[in-house]
């Protein structure tokens, strides 16, 4: 839509006009297009358009091997791609009674949870940028660097990662994975704790983010918001814990969990989960177990029996679903994404009616949407 | 989460036990269209290590309201709405997928209508999340949602006039 129209009629007492905002607006990462009906500063209204950058992962899913769309499991959340490779390799494991190596399973946790805190720390460095803060971008970015060479050594890529196998992981990791994750951890510690004292505790940003953008648990239940959002609604819903799968159970971590509902919650909920994966990462590497990585005699041509499978996993910003039909042949029925923030973005309507405008864009931002993982 | 004047369930055989009173049972589903055997009952446990989730219910489609009432009734929340083109069959299937955000309950509600007139009421007055998720199956499988308040495209076109997730559409 070009220029903004004015639907002023008799009808309506109040005067409000239309707000374009996106597809191409640095506020709506990517390319989501929004549009406002405001009131003044006001918004009535507020529909989210999508669609823009659809690939029809799902219809893809239909036209090559179990194997072959591998690939296609980093590109859709392409900030944490490992928890999708996760969802579809476990799920096609469940359907066709593939065992994981526990080596593996420990690799897999491991690499899931650097990547949930490299996700993090994009979103850290991209919302204060929309609030109008450029400098903890600069220091998320360095620190989300190291992440991004631990996981190429082993992986290969830096961001679109097709690392997981039916039966495993498709490399074995070696002593430098296990070094540079330690260091990675006695790293990131002080550097919470720094950003913690620099821009959490900041009054200027407690006084943006406090008190907006309210949503709340029963919202969030009727939505299917989850991940952070449904966190800083103060339930405490995690996959990880409540559907444990892989190897989650037998880590001890806590779930953050914030009561407010506003957009300081769902900060806190990131920044203390980023704390929480570290604690997972050293539980792991401490007591990294040695054997194989990959199960022998998976075949190259996979046929799971007919029938419908489920996995659920936690990716970072939220619940992953992945449900795939057999019908015993090479090619998948259908594999279905149910992806986490095409239902976080689903609630927008509602909870941003009545915001001024900035807030309703802190709001959008406190959501950490990641287009491809909407569209799919 | 639950309503306060319902009754908590404590198991998912009691809330099998309301799914069983809601389906008459003279209902039977039909098989998959897989060589998947057609399950015996309207109403059934499975194993969720094998499955991934606890409860299968097959509904007729003018109950998957009622169906999507007594879950919410419970705390439930809605996961997903999507479709599935069984065209051997000559049939479209409708699969919601509910989780519980206190338990690890997952439950899976299905309903088959046929491929020449296919239309279920819509579940978005019971949960607002379906509307996106019904738009959605709308686009990709030509699925007619009842009482829907905007059955648009939502990530094709706006112009589209096909649905590309049917099994005779070729591009």
């Amino acid at each position: 839509m070009s220029a903004p129209e004015i639907i002023s009629t008799s009808d309506t007492p109040r005067e409000t006009f239309v707000l374009n905002v996106g597809p191409q607006h640095p506020a709506t990462h990517g390319v989501l297009r929004l549009k406002l009906t405001m009131e003044g500063e006001y918004v009535v209204r507020a529909e989210p358009i999508c669609g823009y950058i659809h690939r029809m992962h799902e219809k893809m899913g239909e036209n090559r091997t179990w194997a072959q769309f591998l690939p296609n499991t980093g590109r859709i959340d392409y900030l944490s791609a490992m928890t999708y490779n996760h969802a579809y390799v476990a799920a096609v494991e469940r359907a066709a009674k593939i065992e994981v190596p526990l080596r593996a399973e420990y690799i897999r946790v491991i690499t899931s949870e650097l990547n949930r805190i490299s996700s993090h720390l994009v979103w850290f460095g991209a919302f204060l940028l929309d609030l109008g803060g450029f400098t903890p971008l600069l220091y998320a970015f360095d620190d989300r660097e190291q992440i991004l060479d631990i996981l190429e050594a082993v992986s290969g890529s830096r961001l679109t990662y097709c690392y997981y196998r039916f039966g495993g992981v498709c490399n074995d990791v070696d002593a430098d994975f296990v070094r540079g994750c330690r260091n990675f951890v006695a790293r990131m510690r002080p550097r919470l704790k720094m950003y913690k004292t620099l821009v959490t505790d900041n009054i200027i940003l407690r006084k943006r983010l406090e008190g907006i953008g309210f949503i709340n648990s029963e919202m969030c239940r009727k939505y299917g918001a989850t991940g952070p959002v449904i966190r800083g609604a103060g339930v405490a819903y995690d996959v990880r814990k409540i559907e444990p799968y892989s190897i989650y159970r037998d880590f001890d971590f806590d779930i953050p969990t914030f009561p407010d509902g506003d957009c300081m919650a769902r900060y806190l909920v990131r920044m203390e989960e980023m704390a929480q994966s570290l604690r997972i990462i050293e539980q792991a590497i401490g007591r990294f177990p040695d054997g194989p990585t990959l199960t022998h005699g998976v075949p190259r041509m996979l046929k799971p029996p007919a029938g419908d499978y489920c996995f659920a996993v936690e990716a970072a910003r939220g619940r992953l679903l992945v449900r795939i039909v057999s019908d015993h042949r090479e090619i998948p029925y259908r594999v279905r994404l149910r992806t986490p923030c095409f239902s976080n973005l689903s609630l927008f309507e509602e909870a941003s009616a009545g915001m001024i405008l900035p807030d309703a864009l802190a709001e959008l931002g406190s959501l950490d949407l990641v287009i491809p993982d909407i569209d799919r | 989460m639950a309503n306060g004047d319902t009754p908590v369930i404590h198991s998912l055989q009691e809330l099998a036990d309301q799914f069983n009173k809601l389906i008459p049972h003279e209902t039977l589903p039909a098989a998959s269209g897989t060589t998947e055997p057609a399950p015996t009952s309207p109403v059934q446990m499975e194993d969720y290590a094998a499955k991934g989730y606890h409860l299968n219910v097959c509904v007729q489609p003018d109950q998957v309201v009622g169906a999507a009432e007594i879950l919410d009734s419970h705390g439930f929340a809605l996961d997903a709405v999507t479709g599935m083109d069984w065209i051997a069959a000559n049939e479209m299937e409708v699969v919601y997928d509910y989780f519980h955000p206190m338990n690890s309950w997952r439950v899976v509600i299905r309903t088959r209508v046929p491929r020449g007139k296919p239309e279920v009421p819509t579940i978005s007055k019971v949960y607002p999340g379906a509307d996106w998720h019904e738009r959605e199956t709308h686009e990709f499988f030509g699925i007619v949602f009842l009482g829907h308040p905007n059955l648009t495209p939502l990530l094709l076109p706006e112009d589209a006039d096909y649905h590309p997730l049917r099994k005779d559409f070729v591009a």
